[in-house]
């Protein structure tokens, strides 16, 4: 289990990290998501104590990260997927980090088969492409056979077998009872693999929730009718609970009805209808209108036509 | 389900693992030990008869072995942040501390080895060259072993020196210049000063308080060997500090 409980993290006058409190628990895979910049990397190093917070604790199984006797086993991490010297091999790289604890060869050679590295065991780290490179930082984080897992980013670079691989692996693990975290900033490709979504923006909280709630919650989009009489239509709609909004000539939204109500309505009063379809929302829609307001670097778009886009 | 468990011992072996598996501590190990036999047995056919004795000149090598040593230590030290290996590192070891220690052993125990057997081949081959034994000695004169076990002494603690200076400043670059000053520049700007002071800080800089260890028969104007080597002793352990400190305060 991962627990941050008020977690604030300040370079000079940037807050990185705000008040942030989530908990990521056992048996269920939780993604971390955020747009980039938004403080998700240094929220995962603060959990495994790279980054000292300014304020509040991160807590992994309870106890901070490094009262553990033997942290490899407690929580596994990839961080970047060059956290390792180009010079060594793989073996050595993971021989060093295993070495620490007391973790025997077996379990070194264990992991390595698992990434899918025995080809390339005994070749320099140097060499590598970022997809091997990615599957080194994996097979690290599985080498204490750790009851928590976070990994920031880790289907990047990878090709599509490789993200099957990584869905399969981490599905895997949290059925047998492990706690999962992974962070991306593709809210579709995480929706895939987690059970629960955990959404910051500007270092700031935006949702804890279960996937689908999360969609349910931004699922309202209304119903879009194109008719001849608009003005005849909204008044054959009012009524309380219902807003009733122009998006063109012909065109309008409506909210508080659904498309069966409106059809019925528009044909008891004569309304000639050309359309009527319900709006739903992607996940990735979803996402956006979560963290439009915190996207630390946007592409120069107004806002307007940043949310004609997304529509 | 098996029971691991970290261990300062565990962490030893684990910066032993690091270091015997890169190419360039191996490089930088036999450049030093080679620079060291190399001058020393150039430096005893070359000898025209003034001023030096054996051990002086079996030694001759000993700043470059020292820059060679040094760099070792920053390598393995700066070289965890230059490629991102000090995340892993600390992510096994979130105590930190026992990380610097480790290299600090290991980097100035293979020192210690390598630069006494060094000394001491610099030492047999370079005695025979001596022309007329102007200048000849045996290990069994007086200084000649705490000379030449001194010099392995004094190498292994200028490699630790390279790591804390490596871990202080978390760069190779920067580490290294500074250590290359320490090592060949400092010790000409006591000249520079007004000869009083000069003569009264001179014992005292680094290199010359830890070369005195060296130094078969103790010279007006330095300091003996025990001491030398304790001064020198206390500047590494000062650099140490400092980078114990940056390392347990800073974020890695």
């Amino acid at each position: 289990m991962i627990q941050l409980r008020d977690v604030t993290k300040r370079y000079g006058a940037k807050t990185v990290v705000d008040r942030l409190s989530f908990t990521a628990r056992p048996g269920q895979v939780t993604g971390f998501l955020g747009p980039n910049g938004a403080g998700k990397s240094t929220t995962m190093r603060m959990v495994v104590g790279l980054d000292a917070p300014t304020s509040g604790e991160a807590l992994v199984n309870g106890k901070r990260y490094a009262e553990h006797a033997a942290p490899l086993q407690e929580i596994g991490v990839l961080l970047e997927a060059k956290a390792v010297h180009p010079g060594r091999t793989a073996v050595s790289h993971l021989l060093s980090l295993a070495r620490t604890h007391g973790i025997p060869r077996r379990r070194v050679d264990q992991v390595i088969d698992m990434a899918g590295l025995s080809a390339v065991a005994g070749k320099r780290v140097g060499g590598f492409s970022l997809g091997m490179g990615q599957r080194l930082g994996i097979a690290a984080a599985l080498l204490g056979d750790p009851g928590v897992v976070m990994l920031d980013e880790p289907v990047n670079g990878l090709d599509p077998e490789g993200v099957l691989w990584v869905r399969n692996l981490l599905a895997g693990l949290a059925a047998e009872g492990r706690t999962v975290m992974l962070s991306s900033h593709l809210m579709s490709e995480t929706a895939l693999i987690a059970d629960h979504l955990v959404v910051i923006g500007r270092g700031r909280l935006l949702a804890d929730s279960g996937v689908d709630e999360l969609v349910a919650q931004f699922a309202g989009g209304g119903v879009k009718v194109a008719t001849g009489d608009p003005a005849a239509l909204r008044t054959v709609l009012a009524g309380p609970g219902v807003t009733v909004t122009s998006t063109a000539a012909e065109e309008l939204l409506v909210s508080g009805r659904s498309a069966r109500e409106i059809g019925l309505a528009a044909a008891a009063y004569g309304v000639p209808l050309f359309e009527l379809t319900p709006q739903t929302v992607s996940l990735e829609e979803a996402f956006m209108t979560l963290t439009r307001d915190a996207v630390e670097y946007s592409a120069g778009l107004p806002s307007a036509a940043l949310q004609e886009a997304t529509r | 389900m098996s029971t691991y468990r970290l261990s300062a011992r565990g962490i030893l072996y684990g910066e032993w693992t690091k270091f015997s598996s890169l190419r360039s501590s191996w490089i930088t190990t036999a450049a030093a030990t080679v620079l060291l036999v190399a001058f020393g047995v150039v430096a005893s056919a070359a000898f025209d008869g003034r001023t030096m004795d054996a051990v002086g000149l079996a030694l001759a090598g000993n700043n470059l072995a020292a820059l060679a040593v040094g760099v070792l230590g920053v390598l393995l030290a700066a070289g965890e942040y230059s490629t991102g290996m000090i995340r892993s590192t600390l992510a096994a070891v979130p105590s930190r501390l026992p990380v610097l220690w480790s290299k600090s052993l290991i980097v100035g125990g293979t020192a210690l080895v390598t630069m006494t057997i060094g000394a001491f081949a610099a030492f047999a081959l370079g005695s025979p060259l001596l022309h007329d034994g102007i200048a000849a000695l045996g290990l069994g004169d007086d200084g000649v072993l705490r000379s030449l076990f001194g010099a392995g002494l004094y190498l292994g603690l200028v490699a630790v020196l390279g790591v804390g200076l490596g871990a202080l400043l978390r760069s190779s670059a920067g580490a290294i210049a500074v250590l290359a000053a320490v090592l060949l520049i400092v010790p000409g700007l006591a000249g520079l000063l007004p000869s009083s002071w000069g003569e009264a800080i001179s014992p005292y800089l680094p290199t010359n308080a830890g070369g005195a260890i060296m130094s078969l028969h103790h010279v007006d104007g330095t300091l003996g060997p025990g001491t030398g080597l304790a001064i020198f002793a206390g500047y590494v352990a000062a650099v140490l500090v400092a980078a114990a400190y940056r390392l347990r305060k800073a974020d890695a």
